[in-house]
């Protein structure tokens, strides 16, 4: 068991979507998919751990040794990022019961919570392989299912944003695949730490500098970085509630991930800075920053304006990654955990109104503040951790960026952040004002708080922001250790 | 001269993959788009089977006799890719049947036109 808990992470969802699937309609798909996902958050719990204190594991699949078979490698940044993933999903699955049954047809449920599950090995295999092919064949099992899972949300322009999706991803997907192509036809080799011995000796190559651009345009796409990002907002206003809680707070975290790893690890020390990518990613984090949020202020749908500000937040890590210091990529992966646990608790909470109201425009949800009090708590506190309050998840994160920049002398940077900062201050402003300083509408006046099995998980993730933000002691060591694993070397 | 004909493969590809690439963005008519995709996925698996040839190499079966083969680990690669490509098309013609009966139309204009005029 302890041997195999690398594999039986991605196994058992793999295993369990096809048994929920043809399982009949009712409940039992949902506590299927509920056992899945809190036994793999206990299984990345105890992965997380084992690679604390006893160091990097590694899993042949097969028993075919390395670099010929495929071989799980796990450091603390995938033990990290798997347990990222499968405790947000563990959260978000006792919060689907309610909200899906209300969005999605009875007879479509047990297909649903299949095509999740997919999704969710999908995800969490791309945190596992130490293979770079392997890695694309699980980069596109969870991105067939969210296309499906998005084109479920119950208005027509869900199929067209899917679709849009669709064309989207399987460009980036494609370009991976060529960029991976191309690698392997200098190097013979996929294994990640294969590559990561062979690329040094060959890295001056255009070869291999082609195909680093294409791994890092197609992950881009993933990642929906800036200016790449048009997919997103469509795909994430119009999928059911908790698929956009699911997708916001696990997939792009999961392509940042793969960008990081390969930067970092399989291309050697240095060749970051060598080529122009450190400096547009930080380009790109700046323009996304400014630009994305100035459109969330301007959004009248409560997602769509949550969207935009996602796509401001991947600035912020890609800001973090430019930097291409120890500190910026600590800084950018404890962005990566405290966005996760903001985004979680902001979308659950707008699932909330939707589930109440169907709706959430901000003619639609005027003074709804004073009848759901408890989704509107959690709606400020997310709001204030997304702006980067001192006290909340936000505000570590911004701190680490901030420190990153000055180290780096980056003072536009500095600037950049905290005018970002500040047009969160207005977007979420907006949002509040229509929920509270609004007198209440006629017909929201009948409006009920969300039922508790709503309530809780989104409040479990809005404490969980204060927490990390009052005692940042484990994101930050974890962080760290992460960029040491790595193999950034500090400037 | 030599430079391009003795890359012909790679011109080959390289052609197919901008004339799909073509496809998916110009034109507005979602099946046209999803048969530009598939160009575009079946120019990479050409990338891919034609750099896997070693010079003077037998098919990768093992024979008496024979002392090089060609690399069989892109062509097991491509199988993966293909199958990939093949769910990604149905996928896609899935969701361009749900948008027709949705929306009563497949060209992308029309459907934008419908979507801001509600």
């Amino acid at each position: 068991m302890q041997d195999h808990l690398s594999l039986l992470l991605v196994v058992i969802p793999l295993v369990a979507a096809p048994v929920a699937a043809v399982l009949p309609q009712g409940r039992l798909p949902w506590f299927v998919a509920l056992m899945v996902t809190s036994a793999c958050a206990t299984l990345a719990g105890m992965q997380l751990w084992a690679v604390v204190h006893d160091g990097v594991i590694s899993y042949e699949l097969g028993g075919w040794a390395p670099p010929w078979g495929i071989e799980y490698r796990i450091d603390v940044v995938n033990a990290f990022v798997a347990l990222i993933v499968s405790g947000i999903a563990a959260i978000t699955l006792p919060y689907a019961l309610l909200s899906v049954e209300k969005e999605i047809p009875d007879h479509q449920i047990p297909l649903f919570y299949s095509a999740f599950l997919l999704c969710f090995a999908g995800l969490l295999g791309i945190t596992q392989t130490g293979d770079i092919f392997n890695l694309f064949v699980f980069l596109e099992i969870s991105s067939l299912s969210s296309y499906a899972l998005i084109s479920l949300g119950r208005r027509r322009q869900a199929l067209t944003s899917a679709y849009q999706y669709l064309i989207m991803g399987t460009l980036g997907a494609t370009f991976f695949l060529i960029g991976v192509g191309l690698i392997y036809a200098q190097t013979g080799t996929l294994n990640m730490m294969d590559l990561a011995e062979r690329l040094p000796g060959v890295s001056g190559l255009k070869t291999i500098h082609t195909g680093f651009a294409f791994i890092m345009i197609g992950f881009a796409l993933k990642l929906a970085l800036f200016p790449l990002h048009l997919w997103l907002p469509n795909a994430y206003t119009y999928a059911p509630s908790v698929i956009t809680v699911f997708l916001a707070s696990t997939a792009t975290k999961v392509a940042l991930y793969v960008m990081v790893r390969i930067l970092f690890t399989v291309f050697p020390n240095g060749f970051v800075t060598a080529t122009p990518a450190a400096d547009l990613f930080v380009l790109s984090g700046i323009a996304g920053i400014l630009s994305a949020s100035v459109y969330a202020i301007y959004q009248v749908d409560v997602k769509r304006l949550l969207a935009y500000s996602s796509v401001a937040q991947i600035g912020y890590m890609a800001l973090g990654i430019g930097f291409a210091s120890a500190m910026g990529v600590t800084a950018a992966i404890i962005h990566l955990f405290n966005h996760a646990l903001m985004k979680g608790a902001l979308f659950m909470a707008v699932g909330a109104i939707i589930y109440r109201i169907g709706a959430c425009r901000m003619e639609n949800i005027e003074g709804l503040g004073r009848q759901m009090p408890w989704t509107f708590g959690a709606i400020v506190i997310g709001g204030l951790s997304l702006i980067g309050v001192p006290g909340t998840a936000g505000f570590i994160s911004k701190w680490y960026l901030v420190l990153a920049a000055l180290e780096q002398q980056a003072w536009i940077s500095v600037v950049v952040i905290l005018t970002g900062s500040l047009l969160a201050m207005v977007y979420m402003g907006k949002v509040i004002e229509a929920l509270y300083f609004k007198p209440v509408t006629e017909t929201n006046i009948v409006v009920k708080e969300a039922p508790m099995l709503l309530l809780t998980p989104t409040w479990i993730l809005v404490i969980a922001n204060i927490y990390f933000g009052l005692d940042a002691e484990f994101t930050v060591g974890v962080a760290e250790h992460a960029a040491r694993a790595l193999g950034v070397v500090a400037k | 001269m030599d430079f391009i004909i003795g890359h012909y493969n790679y011109w080959i590809a390289i052609f197919l993959m901008m004339a799909g690439f073509y496809t998916v963005i110009s034109r507005g008519n979602l099946v046209k788009k999803i048969i530009g995709l598939n160009i575009f996925q079946v120019s990479v698996f050409l990338l891919y089977i034609s750099m896997s040839t070693v010079k003077g190499g037998a098919p990768p079966i093992i024979t008496k006799g024979i002392e090089i083969y060609s690399n069989p680990l892109p062509h097991v690669l491509i199988l993966t890719a293909i199958v990939v490509g093949v769910a990604t098309t149905a996928l896609g013609l899935a969701l361009v049947v749900r948008i027709k009966e949705a929306y009563g139309t497949i060209e992308e204009d029309e459907i934008h036109r419908q979507d801001h005029s509600l």
